[in-house]
């Protein structure tokens, strides 16, 4: 049976890991966002620090909120807990110290990852390099995770990596909803009608969900149909509705130890979106909700498997 | 430029892999025309190699400094070190009679003590051993086995013959690292490995799970295995998650073990507490067990005293087993095999001056600028004073430190020890001195490893291997020179 010491890493190795990569993907999203946004538009870069909720970290460090600064706040510091790099180091500590529940070839790889991250960061920084870099990443990341899939037997440790990957992609895409809706909150409203389409269509591309919602959804961007996706799809892996019906699926197949366990069966509250008067801040107001709950997920499953008072 | 073998130097030391004429010994033949082959460019590709290989797999150990813990890469030399079958065997053979008599030895220093009765080993040495466990007395384990894991030091003179330099029968490290250096070679030199017959090594994890298998108490087909760590900024950390990765065991810290009423030990599992049956522990006696040893331990488990007392849990090593690793108790390791065995070593000690004695201490107190002055109980290199390589004033420190308490010193001549070809700057091929340990399992069974972990001195003429002082490591190649 599995140590719960162990468990609690492999889970939270999972939860950095996808941290890495959806870090990587946002900043490059950003990187693509900001080339056709008009000038007058007052959003920049700082958004992805408070995407990610770095503001006050970010300014006992820097003081101009340039795109030098926010991209290396958000990939390289490492005083910044969820820059990429440090939650790299974070998914190569937590993998050392339950390298023995995982294949082998896991630690190599995250261990290249990490020489190629420390390696290259400068080339994140500069522009001219970033694309390449972020993919790199990317593919590092998707490469330890297809390594997972194909060779990992379906035991517990594999349920731990899911529970941490599932919960911080959920997490992950309340923040990019949330974002989208701020930009067009606090755009004039003059600018909004060609924002909009712009600023959804760059949510789903940092979710990788361009393509899916087209094929699903079978209709142009627009705000209240990606909201809907990217909340309640039931194929889409990186949905909250899909990530949470895989919490749930992999939680019911670890061992209860005679606990009463506290369910992982989350109920989203109701919020209907049918068009764009929806996704104002009740809008912001629900993804909030849905954050805490998340929150509460998170502390079921330590309850559950990682304290032990004996 | 290709390496010409005539240009190599190693002086008056045996070098592993080239004799006094600058011929190739026979089991390093094909490696040293493959070696000569190579230009300088492709030897300093391969090194390059090995750096990255060795990034990538991650292998490290820990170095305790003053600026905290470091985790560095581990250091390797390309070039391997060659030892034919037949004087491997032999070695082998040695080295199990070694370690079966020191376990006899252990087994009845904590029962009858007939050794002792009949005045072989002297009686005031054990009484004084800061190693023998009272706690430990009347306790029978299982196949009255103690050490079941020993790593022993060995050394080759100029006269080309392998001498046993120490015993480690506490927590010997080093077997991941010899496992880790040939997974590199293969990686750096894989040519090699189809035309020459270099004997395989990657037997040890399951020969270990199955010695420790065992020991299990509870005749259960699946025994509960666990590596004890001390956790995560212990030296050999990287070693201990190796080897529970490669036996399938938990890889487990003291907080995760407890021991309950009924004096058997639990590991707290996502599924509640489960029983656990062996515990390989890479944690020092006095650490294991807070309520017997060390009352501020955090690193030990209360109660894995009584447990293991009780026959409900196996320790390898057993407590206790670490008196036998003693460098007063080495020199009389000899006697040791003759009084269980009536056999005469296979492989013989290194000649020793017991500080303790008086007419021996004179002559290492007159002496100190030849010898080598070790303390009895230090493991890692540390506290040695290497005479001819030491200044008038670190010798007057040790004249003071052995009169002052001479049970705890020995010294030794210094040896010469045996040099390889190793590649220093980025293409040049000097000889470096080094030695050998290989690993040593008893339960059941004996088992020796085939061949070991080479240790070198990287720095030119220095004697010092160890790692944690600086020291490289190169892969070891038992090379069956009889098959065509």
């Amino acid at each position: 049976m599995m140590l719960s010491r162990v468990a609690e890493r492999i889970y939270w190795a999972a939860r950095y890991l996808e941290r890495v990569e959806n870090t990587a993907r946002l900043v490059s999203v950003y990187d693509n966002l900001l080339f056709d946004l008009p000038r007058s538009v007052n959003i920049g870069w700082f958004n992805l620090v408070v995407i990610n909720s770095g503001t006050e970290l970010f300014h006992e460090r820097y003081r101009i909120q340039d795109e030098r600064n926010v991209v290396k706040f958000t990939l390289a510091d490492d005083t910044n807990p969820s820059s990429m790099l440090s939650s790299l180091l974070l998914v190569r500590e937590n993998i050392r110290t339950a390298r023995d529940v995982l294949p082998a070839e896991a630690w190599e790889l995250v261990n290249e990852l990490r020489l190629f991250a420390t390696h290259n960061i400068q080339q994140g920084i500069n522009r001219s390099g970033r694309h390449a870099f972020l993919n790199g990443i990317i593919e590092g990341c998707q490469g330890i995770n297809g390594l997972m899939e194909g060779t990992m037997s379906r035991d517990p440790a594999w349920d731990f990596m899911r529970l941490g990957c599932n919960l911080e992609r959920a997490d992950m895409a309340t923040r990019l909803l949330d974002a989208g809706a701020a930009v067009l909150l606090t755009s004039d409203e003059d600018d909004i009608a060609g924002l909009e389409q712009l600023v959804w269509g760059n949510v789903l591309r940092s979710a990788g969900a361009y393509m899916p919602y087209r094929r699903t959804m079978r209709t142009a961007v627009n705000g209240p149909d990606v909201a809907n996706f990217l909340l309640s799809d039931e194929h889409f892996p990186r949905s909250v509705h899909f990530c949470l019906e895989r919490i749930a699926a992999a939680a019911s197949h670890l061992p209860k130890a005679g606990k009463q366990h506290r369910s992982l069966k989350l109920e989203l509250p109701p919020y209907s979106i049918e068009n764009d008067e929806h996704l104002g801040q009740a809008f912001r107001d629900h993804l909030n909700d849905l954050q805490l709950r998340l929150m509460e997920v998170h502390a079921s499953i330590a309850e559950n498997w990682f304290l032990h008072d004996n | 430029m290709s390496i010409d073998w005539k240009q190599y130097e190693p002086g008056n030391f045996f070098d592993e892999l080239i004799d006094p004429k600058g011929r190739p010994r026979t089991p390093a033949c094909k490696l040293a025309k493959y070696l000569g082959d190579l230009d300088s460019e492709e030897l300093a590709k391969r090194r390059k190699m090995a750096e990255a290989t060795i990034q990538e797999m991650g292998v490290s150990f820990t170095v305790y400094t003053e600026e905290g813990n470091i985790d560095r890469a581990w250091p390797f030399d390309i070039i391997p070190r060659t030892i034919s079958r037949q004087q491997w065997e032999k070695t082998a053979a040695g080295l199990k009679q070694r370690l079966k008599a020191l376990n006899m030895f252990i087994d009845d220093l904590y029962h009858e003590q007939r050794i002792l009765d009949d005045k072989i080993v002297p009686r005031y040495l054990i009484e004084n051993s800061k190693n023998f466990r009272p706690e430990c007395v009347g306790i029978s384990p299982p196949h009255g086995v103690w050490a079941h894991i020993c790593g022993t030091d060995l050394v080759r003179d100029s006269d080309g013959e392998f001498y046993v330099l120490e015993d480690n029968l506490r927590v010997p490290s080093g077997v991941s690292y010899m496992l880790e250096n040939r997974a590199i070679t293969k990686r750096v030199l894989p040519e090699l490995f189809e035309n020459d017959n270099i004997m395989p090594i990657d037997d040890y994890p399951a020969r270990l799970f199955d010695t420790l298998a065992s020991l299990s108490p509870r005749r259960v087909k699946q025994p509960e295995i666990v590596v004890l760590t001390p956790g995560i900024f212990n030296s050999a950390y990287f070693e201990h998650a190796f080897l529970a990765q490669q036996m399938g065991a938990e890889l487990v810290e003291g907080s995760d073990l407890v021991v309950g009423d009924d004096d058997r030990v639990y590991m707290r599992t996502i599924g509640g507490l489960s029983r656990v049956d062996v515990i390989y522990r890479r944690i020092d006696d006095l650490f294991l067990d807070p309520e017997v040893f060390n009352k501020d331990s955090v690193l030990g488990v209360p109660g894995l005293m009584r447990a293991w007392k009780k026959g409900n849990v196996a320790l390898a090593n057993a407590p206790g087993a670490g008196v036998a690793d003693d460098k007063v108790i080495y020199a009389y390791v000899p006697k040791i095999i003759k009084y269980y065995l009536d056999e005469e070593p296979l492989i013989n000690n290194v000649e020793t001056f017991l500080c303790e004695d008086e007419k021996q201490r004179e002559y290492v107190l007159a002496n100190l600028d030849k010898l080598v002055v070790k303390p009895a109980n230090e493991s890692g290199g540390y506290g040695m004073l290497v005479g001819p390589h030491s200044t008038k004033k670190d010798q007057a420190r040790f004249a003071e430190l052995i009169q002052a308490n001479p049970r705890n010193y020995i010294a030794q001549p210094t040896l010469a020890l045996s040099t390889a070809p190793t590649l220093v700057d980025s293409d040049n091929l000097e000889p470096r001195h080094l030695d050998l340990r290989p690993f040593i399992l008893q339960a059941r069974d004996t088992y020796c490893t085939t061949g070991g972990l080479t240790r070198v001195a990287m720095k030119k003429g220095s004697l010092v291997v160890n790692s944690s002082q600086g020291g490289g490591s190169k892969d070891t190649w038992i090379v069956d020179t009889e098959v065509k």
